[in-house]
Order: C-alpha cells, then sequence, then structure tokens
C-alpha cells in the first residue's frame, strides 16, 4: 500500500515537472530572439560611454572577435572584444568579460582600453547585485566605475589595484566590498591581457555577424 | 454573483491585503518599492504568477497526493516565475535591469504559496483564478501606494521612468524638487512606509468600527 503510494507520488511529480519543463522551455523559444535583439540594443547603447575622449569612424559593433573559453581574460565563459579604429589605426579595443566572484553571481562589464594601455571607460552591463549596496556599480546610480577613467597598469601600480580596505587606491562601496573588489581585479586581469596580447588582438580578422 | 466580487475585492484589497495584513511577501516589498515603477512592475509580475499558479494549482488538486502538494507548488510557481522573467527580458528589458534579482526572487513570496495551499487547492479554476486576481491586486497596489509614497518623498518625483514598462525615451516624471529626503529611499525608509501603511489602515477601520456602533463614551474606552 505505502509501496503503490510512493511510485504514484512520483510519477504525479514526474508528470508536473515534464510539464512545467515544457512550459518554460515554450516561453524560451518564444521569446530567445527578442531578448537576444534586446541585448545587442543595450550593447550598442552601451558601448558608447566606454570610449569617451577617442575619436574613431568605423562602427564598433562590426570588429568583433571572440575568445573561447579558457582563457587569460576574467570569466569562464568566452570573452568578447570589439576593436575601435581610426581609419586603418588601432584606437582601442572593448572588452566584455565577467568577474565571476560577484556577491551574487557573475558580473558581465565592459572595459574600454586605448592603445597606450589606459582604460577609456567601465561600464557594468549586467550584474545582480543586492540593490542599494552593490548596484552602486551602475553609473546612473553612482559614478563609482568612472574613477577607472584614464588609469593603467603603470598608474597605479599592479599591487595597488584593489579598494582601499585591502590596501589599494579605489574607495569601496558602503556596504560592499565584495563587488568593487570583483570588478577592480577583473579589470586589472584585462589590462594585463592587452598588455600581452595587444597585437594578437588587432592582427585576429573579425567575425562575420549575422 | 456581481455584489460577491466586490465583495471578494474589498477582501483582497483591504480586510486581508497580503501585504497589510497577512504581512506576507514583505522581501520584495520593502526591497523594491523606491520608485512607483518599480512597485508597477513587480506588482504586474507577481499578478500574473499568481493568477497563473492559482489556475494550475486548482486544476491539477485532484490528482495531487496531500502528502506531495508542496513540492509541486513550488515546482509550478517556479516555471511560471522563471516564464515571466523570460517575459520581462523580452518586453521590458530596462524594468528587468531594474528589479533584477527580484523578479526571480517572486518565487519565494510566500503570498503566492499561500494562496495556492489556503484557495486554490480547494476551489474551483475560475474562482481560484479571480482568487489569485483579487489577492495580487492587492498586493500590487499596496506595492504602488508605497512605491509612489517613497518615491514622492524621498526623490521629490513621480512617475519617473515609466518607459521601462510603456517604452519610449526615458522621462523624468513628475518633477517636484530637485532632490527628497533620501531616507524614504533607502531601506529604513521601505520599513517606515510599510508602517505608515498599515498604521492608516487600522486608524481607519477603527474609525469605521466606531462609526458604525456608536457606544457611549465610558463603554468604548472599556471595549478597547
Amino acid at each position: 500500500m505505502a509501496e503503490r503510494s510512493i511510485w504514484s507520488s512520483g510519477v504525479t511529480l514526474a508528470v508536473i515537472a515534464a510539464i512545467c519543463a515544457s512550459l518554460v522551455a515554450l516561453t524560451w523559444q518564444l521569446t530567445a530572439e527578442r531578448i537576444e535583439a534586446n541585448e545587442k540594443e543595450w550593447l550598442a547603447r552601451s558601448l558608447q560611454p566606454a570610449l569617451a575622449g577617442l575619436f574613431f569612424d568605423s562602427p564598433v559593433t562590426e570588429s568583433m572577435i571572440t575568445i573561447t573559453a579558457p582563457h587569460d581574460l576574467p570569466g569562464t565563459e568566452d570573452a568578447i572584444i570589439y576593436r575601435v579604429y581610426s581609419g586603418e589605426d588601432p584606437v582601442a579595443a572593448l572588452f566584455i568579460v565577467s568577474a565571476r566572484d560577484g556577491y551574487a553571481g557573475p558580473i558581465r562589464f565592459l572595459v574600454g582600453i586605448a592603445m597606450d594601455g589606459t582604460v577609456t571607460g567601465v561600464r557594468v552591463l549586467q550584474h545582480r547585485e543586492t540593490p542599494g549596496m552593490g548596484d552602486r556599480i551602475e553609473t546612473h546610480k553612482s559614478d563609482w566605475v568612472l574613477q577607472f577613467d584614464g588609469l593603467s597598469l603603470r598608474d597605479p601600480e599592479p599591487r595597488y589595484w584593489a579598494i582601499k580596505g585591502d590596501g589599494g587606491q579605489f574607495d569601496q562601496l558602503t556596504g560592499a566590498s565584495v563587488t568593487p573588489r570583483a570588478i577592480i581585479k577583473a579589470i586589472r586581469v584585462t589590462l594585463a591581457y592587452f598588455e600581452v596580447n595587444r597585437d594578437a588582438i588587432f592582427a585576429a580578422p573579425a567575425e562575420v555577424q549575422e | 454573483m456581481a455584489a460577491g466580487l466586490i465583495d471578494r475585492f474589498k477582501t483582497g484589497l483591504w480586510r486581508e491585503n497580503p501585504g497589510l495584513v497577512q504581512l506576507l511577501g514583505l522581501c520584495p516589498l520593502l526591497a523594491v518599492t523606491g520608485s512607483f515603477v518599480n512597485g508597477l512592475g513587480l506588482g504586474l509580475a507577481t499578478l500574473a504568477v499568481m493568477m497563473a499558479s492559482n489556475a494550475l494549482v486548482s486544476a491539477t488538486r485532484r490528482w495531487i497526493q496531500p502528502e506531495i502538494r508542496v513540492p509541486i507548488y513550488v515546482l509550478i510557481i517556479a516555471s511560471l516565475v522563471t516564464c515571466i522573467e523570460l517575459i520581462f527580458k523580452a518586453f521590458f528589458p530596462d524594468l528587468d535591469r531594474a528589479l533584477g534579482i527580484f523578479i526571480p526572487l517572486i518565487v519565494t513570496n510566500c503570498a503566492i504559496v499561500a494562496r495556492a495551499e489556503v484557495f486554490a487547492s480547494r476551489n474551483s479554476v475560475v474562482t481560484s483564478i479571480i482568487d489569485g486576481l483579487v489577492m495580487g491586486s492587492g498586493f500590487a497596489l499596496l506595492l504602488m501606494v508605497i512605491g509612489a509614497f517613497r518615491e514622492l518623498i524621498g526623490q521629490g518625483s513621480l512617475f519617473a521612468r515609466m518607459d521601462m514598462l510603456f517604452g519610449g525615451e526615458p522621462v523624468r516624471g513628475l518633477v517636484l524638487v530637485e532632490n527628497g529626503w533620501l531616507l524614504l529611499v533607502l531601506p529604513p525608509g521601505a520599513f517606515f512606509s510599510l508602517a505608515l501603511a498599515i498604521a492608516a489602515k487600522n486608524a481607519i477601520d477603527r474609525r469605521r468600527k466606531d462609526a458604525r456602533r456608536p457606544l457611549p463614551r465610558r463603554a468604548r474606552s472599556l471595549n478597547r
């Protein structure tokens, strides 16, 4: 008797789980394309500010290359790099990387790096940090990410690329130190990667985008 | 039927308002009500999940053994919330970014499980959907009221960024003063606002009760 009821409960659970899973799958199927389009539009809108003060005349989104994981950039997923040109001359590279050690999952963000290795802008694209604390990495909530503009691995030296609490030179966010720590580390790693791989990045052929 | 429906709405919006009276779903209520549009967005999402979960729970109530009902509620609610999250990402991407983690966190809103357990598992599909509508509206309305209050006092504006829901260029809304009393936007402000809302509701209820049954002054004070 008891055995039968366990079986029938199991079957009910399995059936309901299957129904729920197909519901989610169906919704995903219907929305995936739109979500991707939204992401792209959002991207085009948000790439711009990370290149402040640079002159360039190429459409940024057409010069994409993907660095397949595993790589030396932050994050475990594939990293994306957009190359920015003025005429034929490379001007800067835009990295989309994710800081894995955010407070609530990975933080995907944009780092623009000029040819001389200075940061041209940092913008957070996607995160799940606590509202009111870690979410001040967004530019419309605070100026925190703007402090990296114009800095490089020579100014300050790599060991000062840390929050003040860890002996570095950057402000932390009140009530949130995990988030800034993750971002600062990811920027530092990206800068180092750029220094080593700069020529290879600009030599790679652009990927065709649909 | 119509009178019954009105009564049901009175129950959901006022007498048994999930946020004000049952004090359920306080986490999202306190966390996202920094502005009217956030409150409205999360309110609508919660309302949709509540109606759909009530419908599904009610439709499957005859096949579900009581021992496994809770995992099934969790399963149903979690899938619905995932669907809503995808829909938000597809159609209201900015609002999705503003609400962030609190869309997926609708799963943990106990108001939804409570309605599934208390109501939908014992009633027909149609009445359960109505119950979801009524209770969800009560919750959404409270989110909007508190969101509007906090935005008004905390930022000095009202209905800012409504474009996140309706599209178009970013709008600043009605700006009354440039800067508000920041405390109201910060987390403590959420507690103060909710406390004020509950106090106001109780005060109105008490006044109404007194008006309905006028008692001699001495008897009334004893009655408290």
